[in-house]
């Protein structure tokens, strides 16, 4: 049996760069997914999540847009290059979204993210956690004779480190904001 | 005419300047206030159904059988939670309906009120869209948007969750015309270079084969025109799912017959052999493709489909063609023609050859009886008897559904209404009633299983008070025929919980309701009984006792590819392994 051959005349948009169905490696993407600001809105994204067993790493939701009624989701979700795109055609066809940008394949984008870290600890570690804090250029928010509260800002993998830094010097608590993420340049 | 008016008016006010003639409901607490606009007025018919599951199934079946939104309004809390079943169903196989649920009022939601219920919380995965709405002055504009989802891109289902107050407040109503403009609006022309890549497919295919679905139907009467005229002039064979059957009629040369699980041997071995498989309106569901790592393998593979995410979700297509089915099709159609209708005529011809002898196979064969009913023989004398008619098919879920669409043949779309993607046992009648409804002069046949029928047969209530003549064909074996199959085939012939003791006496049943009941035992008597039912003006049951243990051929069993079908019970020996077992 012979197979059909395809033209090449048609265009590179989708037909033939589509996604290999059997490539099994799980990616990490960061999707940016523009929404009304009604109700029940988070639950829906949430719910599609959980209703056709896609996973949620991070993710974080405000309106960036109050006249215009719109709130920002951040996602960051974890699966196969097949499920990564029907998971944004899943969510492109929900009423209120307007708009669902990969930021990991749409060219550079920054990734942020904001932490509390409290730290209990007297003597040496105590001193230990404030100068590893320095280095990462966290700020204290709080502070008591036993214990700091430290604020730091960065990419997801800088928090990581930095909590694994402190776990021995004393971490008791970590409160993450989860990734707001944008895309570089215009 | 003023624009002030109650929430409750301007429910009524808003589906009329929709066009809604009918409404499906059942009153309570939380919508008194809209019941006592419907009392006032005329213009929309509501029909009261025994049941809210049965208002949601009437609807689609009015919906399926029009093209036009199915309409249903029904009460808060338990209301609304028994409308969940027909929404799923909906949403499954893009059905576009509006349910409008009461709510307690707005100052009580969340205090665990009476016949309180979080709707909007329930419903939101087996809707499109739904809208709690808080506010009378917004209430007009939700309504013109639910149509406008309801409606446009894949239909499907879509709720209204108006709490009392709101009901009884006076607002602004706003006409559809002045309604706030969505911002939804799919795309429904496709891409012009994918359009090109598939009839350059069309041209040098030498094993084509067209693989259509609902889509085809929901896109409406040109889609199905503009098929035929291309299926008829490219000489290419035709399969369907069954939610497309009529797309294409029975009758027409190149039709091979639905696909799929129970589909036919010449249908699902052309799947398999293709070399061009164009998927029109169809979502290679996992009824249709079997084993997906052996779907089809040597094709190239075109979908058309106005739903992005049914792209490349179940099987890997080579050309995506996103947009409504009906405005591709003929771009596609006109595109080929204008390049002079070619196609690879030798090739196909061959092809042809290779069909005719999977025909010869004659898979839908059964062994007759002189004895006993044989439900395959029911159906071929009820296709007999109605043929040429102005017939409209619902069924059940289950054996006879599979067998009405191998045994009737559907010549026109909107003529056959079945729940698919769901398989919801129960939606046969009351999808009965509201074909009834819409179509008053029509044949309209619920072919059904004596287990379907009584999950919803309080509907037989609504038949009756509304002189609907509809007509309950149901095919007792006294079993849950499917069920028992699957037993025999998967689970070594231990049929737990499969059989349906202690059953009704169904014509006198029927005599309860005020309705006709025929019984019939012997195929001798079936033709006259038939004619008896058919002539009857009136709903009548028909209880036609057919063989117990008949199983649905051909079949390809779970876990196996379209090359691997069963022909019938010599060949069920250990044909579903373990892995095929897991699936449903």
């Amino acid at each position: 049996m012979n197979a059909l051959s395809l033209k090449k005349g048609a265009s590179r948009k989708s037909a033939y760069d589509l996604k290999n169905p059997l490539d099994d490696r799980q990616e990490t993407h960061t999707l940016a997914i523009l929404v009304d600001n009604e109700s029940g809105v988070l639950a829906r994204v949430i719910g599609l999540f959980s209703g056709r067993g896609y996973n949620i790493d991070s993710l974080t939701v405000a309106e960036t847009d109050h006249s215009g009624h719109r709130s920002r989701i951040t996602v960051v979700t974890t699966g196969t290059p097949a499920v990564i795109e029907q998971i944004k055609a899943q969510l492109g066809r929900m009423v209120p979204v307007h708009d669902v940008h990969d930021l990991t394949v749409e060219g550079a984008s920054v990734e942020r993210e904001l932490a509390l870290v409290k730290v209990q600890g007297t003597g040496d570690k105590r001193v230990e956690a404030l100068r590893i804090s320095d280095v990462f250029r966290a700020s204290v928010v709080d502070s008591t004779l036993e214990s700091f509260v430290f604020q730091l800002t960065g990419a997801p993998e800088k928090i990581d480190a930095f909590i694994d830094l402190m776990r021995p010097l004393g971490l008791i608590d970590v409160a993450r904001t989860g990734v707001a993420a944008i895309s570089r340049g215009t | 005419m003023t624009r002030q008016m109650t929430g409750a008016k301007m429910v009524i006010q808003a589906l009329k300047d929709q066009g809604v003639d009918t409404v499906f409901g059942y009153p309570g607490g939380a919508v008194l206030p809209i019941y006592d606009e419907i009392f006032k007025q005329n213009d929309i018919r509501h029909i009261l159904v025994r049941h809210e599951q049965g208002a949601t199934h009437a609807a689609e079946g009015y919906a399926r059988s029009t093209g036009k939104p199915g309409v249903v309004l029904v009460t808060s809390g338990p209301g609304a939670t028994n409308a969940v079943t027909g929404m799923t169903d909906a949403l499954m196989d893009s059905i576009p309906m509006i349910v409008l649920t009461g709510q307690v009022p707005t100052f009580m939601i969340g205090n665990d009120a009476f016949q309180e219920a979080d709707t909007v919380g329930i419903t939101r995965p087996c809707t499109k869209h739904n809208w709690l709405v808080k506010d009378t002055d917004m209430l007009a504009d939700t309504i013109h948007q639910a149509f406008h989802v309801a409606t446009n891109g894949r239909p499907g289902p879509v709720l209204i969750d108006i709490p009392k107050d709101v009901q009884f407040a006076t607002g602004t109503y706003v006409p559809p015309k002045e309604a706030r403009v969505s911002h939804y609006a799919p795309q429904t022309e496709g891409d012009a270079d994918m359009i090109l890549a598939a009839v350059e497919a069309i041209e040098e295919a030498e094993r084509p084969i067209f693989y259509t679905g609902g889509g085809v139907i929901n896109s409406g009467p040109e889609a199905s025109a503009v098929l035929r005229r291309f299926v008829g002039e490219s000489g290419f064979p035709i399969t369907s799912t069954l939610m497309g059957l009529g797309a294409y009629p029975a009758s027409g040369e190149a039709w091979l017959g639905m696909l799929g699980m129970h589909g036919t041997y010449e249908a699902n071995w052309a799947m398999h052999d293709c070399d061009l498989m164009l998927c029109i309106g169809a979502r290679f569901d996992d009824r249709i493709t079997g084993r997906t790592d052996a779907f089809s393998p040597g094709s190239v593979k075109v979908h058309v489909d106005i739903d992005p995410s049914s792209i490349n979700k179940n099987i890997h297509v080579n050309i995506p063609i996103i947009g409504d089915v009906g405005a591709v099709l003929q771009a596609m159609y006109d595109l080929w023609v204008k390049r002079g209708r070619k196609t690879a005529s030798e090739g196909v011809k061959a092809w042809w050859t290779q069909i005719e002898s999977w025909k010869a196979v004659k898979s839908l064969n059964y062994t007759n009886s002189t004895e006993t009913i044989k439900p395959q023989y029911a159906l071929e004398r009820l296709e007999a008897l109605t043929k040429g008619r102005d017939r409209y098919v619902t069924t059940e879920v289950g054996q006879h559904q599979m067998w009405a669409a191998q045994f009737l043949g559907f010549e026109d779309p909107h003529r056959w209404m079945t729940s698919g993607g769901l398989g919801t046992m129960g939606y046969g009648l009351p999808a009965s009633i509201g074909v009834q409804i819409a179509h008053p002069d029509a044949l309209v046949i619920n072919v059904a299983g004596e287990a379907s029928w009584l999950m919803n047969m309080q509907e037989m209530g609504t038949a009756a008070q509304y002189r609907l003549p509809v007509k309950q064909f149901i095919l007792n074996n006294e079993r849950l025929g499917m069920v028992r199959q699957w037993q025999e085939l998967l689970h070594g012939e231990r049929y737990s919980q499969s059989w349906s003791e202690a059953l009704p006496d169904f014509v006198k049943l029927a005599e309860a309701f005020g309705a006709k009941g025929i019984l019939c035992s012997d195929p001798a008597d079936l033709d006259d009984a038939i004619m008896e039912m058919l002539n009857h003006d009136g709903p009548v049951l028909f209880d036609c006792l057919v063989e117990k243990h008949e199983n649905c051929f051909p079949m390809i069993p779970s876990g196996k590819a379209h090359n691997e079908m069963l022909l019938g019970d010599a060949s069920t020996a250990d044909a579903i392994d373990s892995g095929g077992a897991v699936l449903v």
